[in-house]
């Protein structure tokens, strides 16, 4: 008697299902992470235990969860909204800082007391600003067919460099003795904050931004084009869907997005375009949207999670005296978790017995 | 009668085999004497490739029990099963297009030494192809060779290995009628050579013409083993079936009307820039199905996907009643009411994740009256319609909301039936729709489209069964190479040779009976009689 291990392709696949599996790639992933925790030498149990209550332990953990959150679910549904077409859309890090650029040029050139307008006149550069960032790598893949993985990721560099360009140089703060970032926003530049914390009004702008994703996919023609590209290229193509003109659109919103969030992150959180202001929210956001299988409500979910894991990470490191390195482990590892998650979900495992004769 | 041999080869016994939720094999017996060709014969699906797959070790059966030669075996590998002499010649035949024949024939030989003796090697196969009857040249790169050469290196390549039992999987659907004449002597000097020869397919008159003993399968059963004596066309197609067969096709004359559908020393390149469409001009008329016959391959499908506008042209018009419409996005093709069923069902016509609704909406979702706001898809007004297509075609399914993945073969080209024969479709473009169906799905497709025909609709039928286009048609085309090689007003006239030679590159006003020869290799194949294509 023997035993065999068969794989066997999977059909179906319900929601519940996809839910639990996103959960046991978290609890897959915080059981390695553990290993590597104690190869820090702290106990994992312990070191959980600490990053959840500094992090949902007070009202002032859960508000900075929220604060981590809110870029999250922005640039979440930015690439989630890409990743449904099958375009692999990398660079929401470098759209991010090309929303922020164009949002601080806004507050530089075009500034007024009046803050709806200001802020209006943000959104605006900002969305404008990561569109075509977006529409760059869009149009290469469009035009000549250049791989967008690439360009986007090559794209997010060049972003990053050049907001560093502005904030070292031309529109350094000069009374920031020599820290890299511009002058403090006016108070119409800001985005309310409120409840007495940092969290500020783009929590709606990221809700609105999830409905209005589930509203695009669901019930629109341009939400059928999408699901269809991405789930059949060729049917579309037969269909007499235009594959060319709908890169360059879908690139240019999911860009737009993820622009939105930059200028979220500086006029909400920060008041100012300055070095390294997101903390790869951009490349952050893949996982979420992965985790979430493109699920709107999911990114919301899981972008808290997210949040939970960033601001715990905080408290490992002050608590624990752990390095920054020890959330990207844990990071690291639920992004493997989930890529290896997709084997079961394709595949069904099924332990068999085998007679020998 | 042929003398039997009584030594089996090959002895399957009780072999069972499934898949997620379908049983393909349930107990089947089958069994090979040497010196004598075992058809395989049933409906798609009915398991004989699953049976095949197993005997030559590519699956491995639940249960049951291979015998060679009087020898117990089980197989883990194709490895295995060639070494006990089991070769197996698959629909897509599994060679390496840029090297040449020797060394495809050589390829995953054991016991090579590191430099190839190419001479030897040559030789050997040089000495097979006479003994057999088999003529490619071996040092011709195979992306040269046409699909019915390509099938002989397949041939040649179990032959060298020194395969006694050589299986066939519908061997003949790629061929022309003189490729398989010559494809069936070939056939008939193995089993003369003491092999034993498995062929699989469906078409009864050629299961007639080469068996000596048939095997029937439905769905997943074994029906009957009977020798060729016993077998009439409709007693197994009844056993295949499950029920009688009536072959007929009910067609009524029509006077065509109008030019529909036109073309224009159109010339489109495919995929790979290769010019696969080449200076061809057709016209289709309302009220009569334009056959269109050739070797599959041969530019049929860069020519319908450039007349239902998916391809542009480089060269050359295609008008829709007389408007010219070439270079115009897909959509103004099919506000035109040109329908289009093209042969990958899966790959292209439908989107098998979506469900039965979104399918329906895929090619209908931009007009009018399934839109709300300009920028919403109207989703109850595509349930409604959905659920009166559902039900006048008759597609069985689970549900409207249910992926169409879970829908079966006959099924899912129900549902693109649906969708695209509905609207009254001026032209319909219709690649191999009964492909790989079983008899009654064939026969509602057929009927189906006359149906349309008898409606006013302009009709261009591709298909690679040259059966199915001589009964359907009312005139008919050949394209070989991407160009026009004739157009047969009275298909009932046309011979088959007639045809395979278009098939083969022949022009139709090129050839008097007498100059066979001057077509390409099929020529050797041509026997002297004549037989006149029976009236359907």
């Amino acid at each position: 008697m023997r035993y065999r291990i068969l794989f066997k392709k999977r059909y179906n696949s319900t929601f519940l299902f996809e839910g639990f599996l996103s959960l046991l790639s978290v609890i897959a992933a915080l059981f390695f992470a553990g290993i590597a925790l104690k190869l820090f030498g702290v106990s994992p149990v312990r070191a959980y235990a600490a990053m959840f209550r500094g992090a949902l332990g007070s009202w002032y953990g859960v508000g900075e969860v929220i604060v981590k959150a809110i870029p999250l679910i922005i640039a979440g549904v930015a690439v989630a909204l890409a990743f449904r077409m099958k375009i692999w859309n990398i660079g929401a890090e470098g759209q991010i800082y090309i929303g922020a650029l164009a949002a601080t040029a806004a507050v530089r050139f075009l500034s007024t007391g009046n803050q709806f307008v200001m802020l209006s006149t943000m959104v605006a550069a900002a969305f404008l600003g990561g569109g075509i960032w977006g529409y760059l790598a869009g149009f290469l893949k469009a035009r000549w067919n250049v791989n967008e993985i690439i360009t986007t990721l090559m794209l997010n560099y060049i972003a990053i460099h050049l907001v560093e360009y502005f904030i070292y140089g031309p529109w350094r703060d000069p009374s920031s003795l020599g820290f890299p970032m511009t002058a403090p926003f006016p108070a119409s530049a800001r985005l309310p904050q409120f409840f007495d914390s940092r969290v500020h009004m783009g929590i709606f702008a990221a809700i609105l931004l999830i409905m209005a994703f589930r509203l695009v996919i669901r019930w629109t023609r341009w939400g059928f084009e999408i699901r269809a590209i991405g789930d059949n290229p060729k049917a579309a193509r037969y269909a007499g869907i235009r594959y060319g003109r709908n890169i360059l659109l879908l690139m240019f919103m999911s860009g737009a997005i993820a622009g939105v969030a930059g200028m979220v992150e500086i006029s909400g959180l920060q008041g100012r375009l300055q070095h390294g202001f997101s903390p790869g929210y951009g490349y952050t956001a893949i996982i979420v949207a992965w985790l979430a299988r493109l699920n709107p409500w999911g990114i919301l979910i899981v972008a808290f999670f997210m949040g939970v894991l960033l601001v715990g990470g905080d408290t490992l490191q002050i608590v624990m005296r752990l390095p920054v390195a020890s959330v990207q482990v844990i990071q690291g590892c639920i992004l493997f978790a989930v890529l290896a998650s997709e084997f079961i979900r394709n595949y069904r495992i099924q332990i068999v017995k085998r007679e020998r004769e | 009668m042929k003398s039997r041999n009584d030594r089996y080869l090959a002895v399957m016994k009780g072999i069972e085999k499934s898949f997620v939720g379908v049983n393909a094999n349930e107990g089947i017996d089958f069994d090979l004497r040497s010196g004598e060709v075992h058809t395989l014969l049933g409906e798609n699906g009915a398991g004989k490739s699953t049976l095949m797959n197993i005997l030559s070790g590519l699956y491995t059966p639940e249960n049951g029990s291979i015998t060679i030669d009087g020898e117990k075996k089980t197989f883990k590998s194709p490895r295995d099963a060639i070494d006990s002499g089991i070769g197996m010649v698959h629909q897509h035949f599994m060679l390496v297009p840029t090297q040449t024949v020797w060394e495809n024939v050589a390829l995953g030989l054991k016991g090579l030494p590191f430099v190839l003796r190419k001479r030897e090697i040559i030789s050997n196969v040089l000495a097979i192809q006479d003994r057999y009857g088999i003529h490619v040249d071996p040092l011709a790169p195979i992306w040269q060779l046409s699909i019915g050469e390509q099938q002989r290196v397949a041939i040649l390549k179990m032959l060298y290995r020194k395969a006694d039992i050589l299986i066939l999987d519908e061997p003949t659907a790629v061929l022309i009628p003189q490729e398989t004449r010559a494809l069936f002597a070939t056939i008939r000097q193995m089993v003369a050579e003491e092999h034993g020869v498995i062929f699989i397919s469906h078409k009864l008159d050629e299961v007639l013409d080469i068996s000596d003993r048939i095997t029937i399968l439905r769905k997943g059963r074994k029906v009957a083993t009977i020798p060729v004596e016993n077998a009439t066309k409709e007693s197994l197609a009844e056993m295949m079936v499950g029920r009688k067969v009536v072959f007929q096709i009910d067609k009524t004359l029509q006077n065509p009307g109008r030019v529909v559908l036109e073309a224009k020393d159109l010339t489109v390149r495919g995929p790979r820039g290769r010019i696969s469409v080449n200076g061809f001009s057709i016209e289709v008329r309302q009220r009569e199905i334009l056959g269109l016959a050739g070797v599959s391959g041969n530019g049929q499908e860069e020519l319908c996907d450039s007349l239902a506008g998916l391809r542009k042209p480089e060269v050359g018009s295609i008008l829709i009643d007389g408007v010219p419409l070439e270079g115009e996005p897909a959509r103004t093709f099919q506000r035109r009411g040109v329908s289009y069923i093209p042969a990958d069902r899966l790959g292209t016509g439908l989107v098998t994740g979506m469900n039965i609704r979104e399918n329906i909406a895929l090619r209908k979702f931009w007009r009018k009256e399934f839109t709300r706001f300009h920028i919403f898809v109207h989703w109850e007004n595509i349930a409604g319609r959905t659920g009166q297509l559902v039900e006048r075609y008759g597609v069985l399914n689970p549900g409207l909301g249910y992926p169409a993945r879970m829908l079966s073969g006959g099924n899912l080209q129900k549902l693109m039936l649906a969708r695209e024969l509905s609207d009254d479709p001026r032209a319909v473009i219709a690649v191999q729709p009964t492909w790989g169906l079983d008899v009654s799905a064939t026969q509602f497709v057929r009927e189906t489209l006359l149906e349309q025909r008898d409606r006013g609709a302009a009709i261009l039928l591709v298909s690679d069964d040259l059966e199915e286009i001589l009964s359907m048609s009312d005139r008919v085309a050949v394209i070989h190479n991407g160009r026009l090689m004739g157009l047969v007003e009275n298909p009932d006239r046309v011979t088959e040779e007639q045809m395979g030679l278009m098939m083969a590159g022949t022009r139709l006003d090129e050839f008097s009976p007498q100059d066979h020869e001057s077509g390409k290799s099929p020529g050797k194949a041509v026997p002297e009689n004549h037989e006149i294509q029976d009236p359907l």
